[in-house]
């Protein structure tokens, strides 16, 4: 039991620990720690998809793999499934979570907007860094329109 | 027991190659590059073919008069080649599948590791060694 919440704590620490040398940084440096957080979640990213997995049989097109991440990975992170996954066939999918876990225990609502997207950096550099590993480009966002309902947009550019 | 093993990255360049110290190392590695071809051919195959299940051991590629070449590959395109003597008709199918489990933990484990940059040649990690030379023959 103790143990999602040790990742929880470690995550608050790393954002706060970014932001602290500057609390109200210019775009710039908001871009900095930002891309910062995003290159560490994809590194931890390609090592899961390196290691999660290991005993399902290959994928056998994009949609697998993204079922993939919506239910092993997210179960292996944040001990639940990602709530919806909707794609317009084009390369664009956009997985949502309703109660995300990283934001559940800031605010319900709309307090703290502005804040949020600091902590979900970190979660879009390990979607793509596992979408990477598994051999697919792409490009991940996140917008938040309330706490702590959350959207990850994947964008993977036809070849 | 094998006689060379090697790692190969997504990009088909070698991650990591080993072969018994007493042969000629330039024949294996040029097996293993051949072997690629087939490798391709087969995860090729795999993918036009409607079965459900796509396994990810990929069986034996191509016997040669003195030695068996076996491949395997993972989800992330990094293929496992394993030259085995011919001469050794001990070794059965299930060995060498738990060969390739052993070697895909281990790998997994590199990749795993902080100070490992993915893509680099697999150079410092001693467990990985030491689980590549536990499996290859031992040559005194």
């Amino acid at each position: 039991m103790a143990d999602t919440v040790l990742f929880e704590f470690l995550h608050t620490e790393i954002v706060a620990e970014l932001w602290a040398h500057d609390p109200d940084p210019g775009p710039g440096g908001q871009k900095m720690s930002l891309s910062v957080l995003e290159g560490m979640g994809f590194r931890v990213g390609q090592a899961l998809g390196e290691r999660l997995p290991r005993e399902t049989l290959a994928f056998r097109e994009e949609l697998d793999v993204l079922k993939f991440l919506c239910k092993d990975l997210w179960v292996a992170v944040f001990q639940k499934q990602m709530d919806s996954l909707r794609t317009n066939h084009q390369g664009t999918y956009v997985l949502q979570d309703n109660s995300f876990p990283l934001l559940l225990p800031m605010a319900s609502g709309l307090q703290y907007l502005e804040e949020a997207p600091k902590f979900l950096a970190f979660t879009c550099g390990l979607l793509r860094g596992a979408l990477c590993t598994l051999g697919i480009e792409s490009v991940v966002t996140a917008s938040v329109a309330a706490l702590p309902i959350c959207k990850f947009q994947v964008v993977i550019p036809k070849s | 027991m094998a006689v060379c093993i090697a790692v190969i990255a997504k990009e088909n360049y070698p991650l990591y190659i080993r072969s018994s110290p007493t042969e000629n190392e330039l024949k294996f590695h040029y097996m293993v590059h051949t072997s690629l071809d087939v490798v391709d051919e087969k995860i090729s195959a795999m993918g036009k073919a409607l079965v459900d299940q796509r396994e990810l051991y990929l069986g034996l590629l191509y016997p040669t008069e003195d030695y068996k070449v076996y491949g395997y590959v993972t989800n992330s395109k990094v293929k496992f080649v394993m030259v085995v003597d011919s001469s050794n008709t001990a070794l059965r199918d299930n060995e060498i599948r738990s060969m390739f489990r052993k070697l895909h933990n281990s790998y997994t484990d590199v990749m795993c590791n902080p100070f490992y940059n993915p893509g680099d040649r697999i150079q410092s990690s001693r467990a990985f060694d030491n689980m590549v030379t536990s499996m290859m023959i031992q040559v005194c």
